[in-house]
């Protein structure tokens, strides 16, 4: 991020955006998403706030989604653009399923559809303000890979957005295995958004968790973590900062 | 107060680095498999190699949005000319093909730096290097990417190839035998990951020769 001075000619009444049918900036947005395959599928946790720049505007965002029979898609960035997105994947799984061959669209297939319509948006200079997370799991294979608002995707065994490339992606490298069960990949998925809590300012306590398997997907009912904010650094912030208030 | 805005780019650099040495009868195409974005490791297991034909190999550092849609542009029209000729494309046409694809978007470019490596249709190997918009050059070894800076001087000083402005012409191939090509690509790999931050975790190597197309792999440094 950087600031920007921008110099507006003092006889033009509108601003020199006020034409503008693109998305410049996002105005609310999400927070980090993390992901990771465990023994049985995929888990994926994002918290439900939704900023409106610095503000805490919205707090019941759902920003995981099921899409078709395979795959769940999680979302950070501009929140009307995931919308938007949705909107698009709907249609797509629909006119998929209007051929009726039995045949449906993989976590795969929808993953590279995002790749193609996120790199197509930056090509006209008219991106969609996400970073986002596919999930799935079709004919027993587990997959899970991630696009960014540019166009830049890959798979991995375990993927996070925004802050959670810097503060979960580490933590996750040093704990992930592939054997991991259910109850050991929640509890890695809860240390790793802990940390975005504490570290991450636009991150909220109230998260969910979703899971998808061969069986299905159940993304859970929302909840909050247990923190801890007694550390004397905490209670006494600017102790030992000369100077400061 | 101005306004404090997230701006964007339509470029990221993913970094990484390529090499591809020719010899007589073999060609290695080598890259390692990291992907990044600024200080982030985004993945360690990313392969930036991409089998054109069957003889014909590229290797792309960059921005991986725009290295995947380059592949996928070429795949599909080497698809149509296997199509219109029934046979593959040959490693000379196909890197002439890769030119004209990159100086397509001269305007708003494929970010993507790249080496072709091949055989010819003589069965010699030979080696196709690249800039962003499409200049290309025959040459007997090469080195892309964000580690080119350490690796080019290194190769330079082992091969030392025949001057181009020589006359007669001389031949670009290396003298080496493969196995002492694939120990000289390990090699300028292992060294470029201790200082090139950008360049680690795996090495993915290809070897063409006239048996068919090899895969290798090497540890790097994942720090």
């Amino acid at each position: 991020m950087q600031f920007t001075a921008s110099k507006q000619p003092e006889n033009c009444l509108l601003g020199p955006e006020s034409d503008s049918q693109r998305t410049l900036y996002p105005y609310v947005t999400g927070t980090s998403v993390v992901a990771l395959k465990y023994k049985d599928g995929i888990l994926m946790a994002a918290d439900m706030g939704g900023s409106y720049g610095s503000t805490l505007r919205y707090k019941s965002v759902e920003r995981m989604k099921p899409i078709g029979k395979h795959s769940l898609l999680g979302a950070s960035g501009e929140i009307s653009d995931f919308q938007e997105i949705l909107k698009y994947l709907d249609e797509l799984i629909l006119y998929d399923n209007m051929w009726d061959d039995g045949n449906s669209l993989g976590p795969k297939e929808v993953h590279n559809y995002l790749t193609r319509v996120m790199y197509n948006r930056r090509n006209k200079f008219n991106p969609l303000w996400n970073s986002l997370v596919l999930g799935g799991v079709k004919k027993g294979e587990k997959y899970l890979g991630t696009v960014s608002m540019i166009g830049v995707n890959f798979e991995d065994n375990h993927v996070a957005t925004g802050f959670g490339n810097h503060l979960a992606r580490p933590i996750l490298r040093q704990e992930w295995h592939e054997n991991l069960s259910f109850e050991d990949g929640v509890k890695l998925l809860e240390k790793c958004m802990r940390v975005l809590l504490y570290r991450d300012r636009s991150a909220i306590n109230k998260l969910q968790i979703a899971k998808i398997t061969e069986e299905g997907m159940t993304i859970s009912q929302p909840y909050s973590l247990k923190t801890y904010w007694e550390f004397s650094a905490f209670e006494n912030p600017t102790q030992g900062a000369v100077g400061s208030w | 107060m101005t306004k404090q805005q997230a701006n964007w780019s339509p470029y990221d650099n993913n970094g990484g680095s390529c090499v591809a040495i020719a010899g007589a009868d073999y060609c290695v195409i080598a890259a390692d498999t990291r992907m990044s974005t600024g200080y982030n490791i985004l993945t360690r297991d990313y392969s930036k190699i991409c089998k054109l034909a069957d003889k014909c190999v590229m290797a792309s550092s960059g921005f991986q949005a725009d290295v995947r849609a380059l592949q996928k542009q070429l795949a599909a029209r080497h698809l149509i000319y296997q199509h219109q000729h029934n046979k593959q494309m040959s490693c000379p046409a196909m890197a002439q093909l890769l030119s004209n694809t990159l100086y397509y978007k001269r305007f708003f470019p494929y970010y993507s730096f790249n080496v072709l490596g091949g055989l010819d249709n003589e069965g010699k190997g030979c080696v196709f290097t690249y800039d962003a918009v499409g200049s290309y050059e025959k040459v007997g070894y090469s080195s892309q990417g964000s580690g080119s800076t350490l690796i080019m001087p290194f190769l330079d000083n082992q091969l030392k190839s025949p001057s181009p402005l020589l006359l007669p012409a001389q031949d670009a191939v290396t003298p080496l035998v493969e196995a002492e090509a694939i120990d000289l690509v390990k090699t300028v790999f292992a060294s470029a990951s201790e200082r090139d931050i950008y360049t680690g975790d795996k090495l993915e190597l290809v070897i063409i020769n006239a048996a068919g197309i090899r895969r290798e792999y090497m540890e790097l440094r994942k720090d």
